[in-house]
């Protein structure tokens, strides 16, 4: 089990290292002059070709790509000082460079995003996996009924409405037409400033990514369920006289929580990475909202940063899922 | 009643299932019945009912769509209509039931100890964990398992098939059941095991002096093992009666394919097998008249079109009292002496 973890994270680390260095080469080889927008903010949009030159230079785009790929994972690592026009910055490890546009570490934004980011996260997948999954295995254990169907119509229809028109309508008329009290707000704020402004903020996010995310989710725990609950051992279950809760539950849905756990595993992955419409509409200053607006403006150390966080993220909740899957499912060997 | 009455009464069984395409009738008209200490094996190809009726004896059929007409009692006990509660305390209890596939009926999940602890404690909710376990190991020092206060803590997975299917014997047997059911309790193993899991069923069965439904399609299963024999085609009984007259004089074409069907290790080189053609019929639109004739090579000896217009009555015929079969021909043993052992086993004859 132990030597298994070793070799998924050797394999992460590889990946990292591989997704860090395509990124990395996206500077040197990339469609557009990298030094632009650097130059561009610190000359108030008096760029000429002479100030470009410098920049280049400062930023290190006349260095072989190796030497500098060789400094920015050293930067990861120990931090680094980073001089551009004239001015020395101490970027702390993990540096992952300054951004073009503000010129401070990128580091120093993100770790003020993430906790929102987080937030939405955790607060969405709790909601739509507690929803979701009764819901899935209530239909499951009807299956074929009128209840049923109607919930699989219904929420055929909900997952087939686009998610940004669905988060835009809930903010409309919740934060706009009825003023909600409390959930009503957007905006994300610390939980350690204010917890009510905290949950007032995140309610209407969770409450889109809950509801819309729950339609996948009773579908899948519906799929497992029916598939569990017409296996053998569910027959043997009912022989032995147990009763039907225990039966449902403790013999059917255990069984079918290692495929839901599985496809939960890379959503929340994904949910964690960022979410761009929910943070853009809902005003939660995250990750998502970050990376769109970096790649909007060039800012390829913000740009990097994002995409290595995603696969770092994505990396995590690959290697979780295994060893939950091990836990849940005595078959799986891992030695 | 109880006290007059066999163990096991069913009668007039009839079992429907709505389908998309229309009703299904899975078991139809059915009757048989069961004592302690005895052994019935229902015989018939995949499909004919066997497994249908006798999980609607532990009324394991959904009760938003199976329809089941009919009486089913248990030591004196309507099954028909009862409730969940009450079947609940039938099942498992008063009649336990061992499936085919070992590895498929046993949760994956569970520990074999745990899975048979929570069949005991399901019915003895006074017992601690540590009794149930107790037990657990018990049984499984019973069925055969070695070491088993050590194998109580494996997964099915790890067990052997034989291993399993004893496992799963433990469990049946684990509340002292009057009646177990067992459905192809052999069929996924090897022959050596399976000679094993027999002879365990048949010390088990003389131990506990329980009643024993076999399910099988194999007829050495069911001489090895049955007192009576019920024959089971197209959801009903055709032939009906105990073992030795049903195996040593059949009186139905059917099961004169089924015997014609199975190789004999000591038979003369010359016998044959003889397949039954065709396919068992759709219980969707089954044959006219007798569900057996468009398979049944013997037909033309009967009179007219008797065996497409009509469905023959399950009676008595020429041989003994309390052997039972559904068949136009006026002279089966005739017919089997002359036509079919001749053929599928020669050796028989000359002895005679």
């Amino acid at each position: 089990m132990f030597a298994y973890v070793v070799k998924r994270l050797l394999a992460g680390v590889l990946v990292l290292f591989l997704v860090s260095m395509s990124i990395f080469l996206l500077f040197w080889y990339g469609p557009n002059e990298p030094a632009r927008v650097m130059c561009d903010t610190k000359t108030s949009n008096r760029c000429n070709a002479e100030r470009l030159d410098r920049f280049t230079e400062e930023l290190g785009y006349n260095n072989a790509w190796y030497a500098e790929y060789g400094e920015y994972v050293k930067g990861v690592f120990v931090g680094r000082d980073i001089t551009v026009a004239a001015q020395t910055t101490r970027c702390d490890a993990p540096c992952f460079g300054l951004s073009y546009k503000n010129g401070k570490p990128v580091w120093e934004d993100m770790k003020e995003r993430l906790p929102a980011t987080f937030s939405v996260a955790i607060g969405g997948a709790t909601l739509y996996l507690l929803l979701g999954v009764p819901l899935g295995v209530a239909a499951a254990r009807r299956r074929g009924t009128v209840q049923d169907k109607a919930l699989v119509s219904s929420f055929l229809f909900l997952s087939s409405v686009p998610y940004y028109l669905f988060a835009l309508l809930t903010w409309l008329f919740f934060s706009l037409k009825w003023e909600v009290p409390v959930i009503g707000d957007t905006g994300y704020v610390p939980l350690t400033e204010s917890p009510t402004a905290w949950f007032g903020g995140l309610a209407l996010a969770w409450i889109c990514l809950g509801i819309f995310g729950c339609t996948q989710y009773t579908r899948y725990a519906r799929g497992a369920m029916v598939e569990a609950l017409s296996e053998d051992y569910i027959r043997t279950a009912k022989a032995k006289g147990l009763p039907t809760r225990t039966v449902v539950y403790r013999h059917g849905l255990r069984a079918a929580l290692v495929p839901i756990v599985t496809i939960f595993g890379i959503d929340f992955g994904t949910l964690l990475a960022g979410t761009i419409f929910t943070e853009e509409i809902f005003d939660i200053e995250g990750i998502g909202l970050w990376a769109l607006r970096a790649v909007g403006q060039r800012d390829l150390p913000i740009v990097s940063a994002t995409a290595l966080f995603s696969a770092v993220v994505l990396i995590m909740a690959n290697l979780i899922v295994d060893l939950v899957y091990s836990i849940l499912d005595p078959r799986v060997r891992l030695s | 009643m109880s006290s007059t009455e066999p163990f096991l009464v069913v009668e007039d069984l009839t079992v429907r299932f709505p389908t998309e395409d229309g009703l299904v009738t899975a078991v139809q008209d059915l009757s048989y019945s069961v004592e302690k200490g005895k052994t019935l094996g229902i015989v018939g190809e995949s499909g004919s009912g066997k497994s249908v009726s006798s999980m609607a004896v532990l009324g394991l059929h959904d009760a938003r769509t199976a329809r089941i007409t009919g009486s089913i009692r248990v030591d004196g006990q309507e099954v028909v209509g009862l409730n969940e509660a009450g079947l609940r305390k039938l099942r498992g209890r008063q009649i336990a039931m061992i499936f085919q596939d070992a590895l498929a009926a046993l949760h994956p999940f569970y520990k074999i100890g745990g899975q048979l602890a929570e069949a005991y404690q399901v019915h003895h909710p006074k017992a601690t964990k540590r009794e149930a376990r107790r037990k657990a190991v018990e049984m499984l020092d019973r069925v055969g398992i070695p070491q088993p206060d050590r194998r109580v803590d494996d997964f099915p997975h790890q067990f052997s098939g034989g291993m399993r299917q004893r496992a799963m014997i433990a469990m049946g047997l684990i509340n002292d059941p009057s009646l177990l059911i067992a459905d192809e309790p052999t069929t996924a193993l090897d022959v050596t095991v399976q000679a094993q899991i027999l002879d365990l069923l048949q010390d088990l069965q003389r131990e506990f002096n329980s009643a024993v439904i076999i399910i099988t399609h194999d007829l050495g299963v069911i001489a090895e093992m049955a007192d009576d024999v019920l024959v089971m085609y197209a959801g009903r009984g055709v032939e009906y009666g105990p073992g030795k007259e049903i195996l040593t004089r059949p009186q139905m074409p059917y099961t004169w394919g089924l015997l014609s069907s199975v190789p004999d290790v000591r038979g003369d080189t010359d016998s044959k097998l003889i397949p039954i053609p065709g396919n068992p019929p759709s219980l969707l639109n089954p044959p006219t008249g007798c569900a057996f004739h468009p398979r049944c090579v013997h037909s033309d000896k009967v009179e007219g079109d008797l065996c497409v217009t009509t469905m023959p009555a399950f009676e008595q015929g020429n041989t003994g009292a309390g052997h039972l079969k559904r068949c136009h021909l006026r002279d089966p043993e005739v017919i089997f002496e002359r036509e079919v052992l001749p053929v599928i086993a020669p050796e028989l004859l000359e002895e005679k």
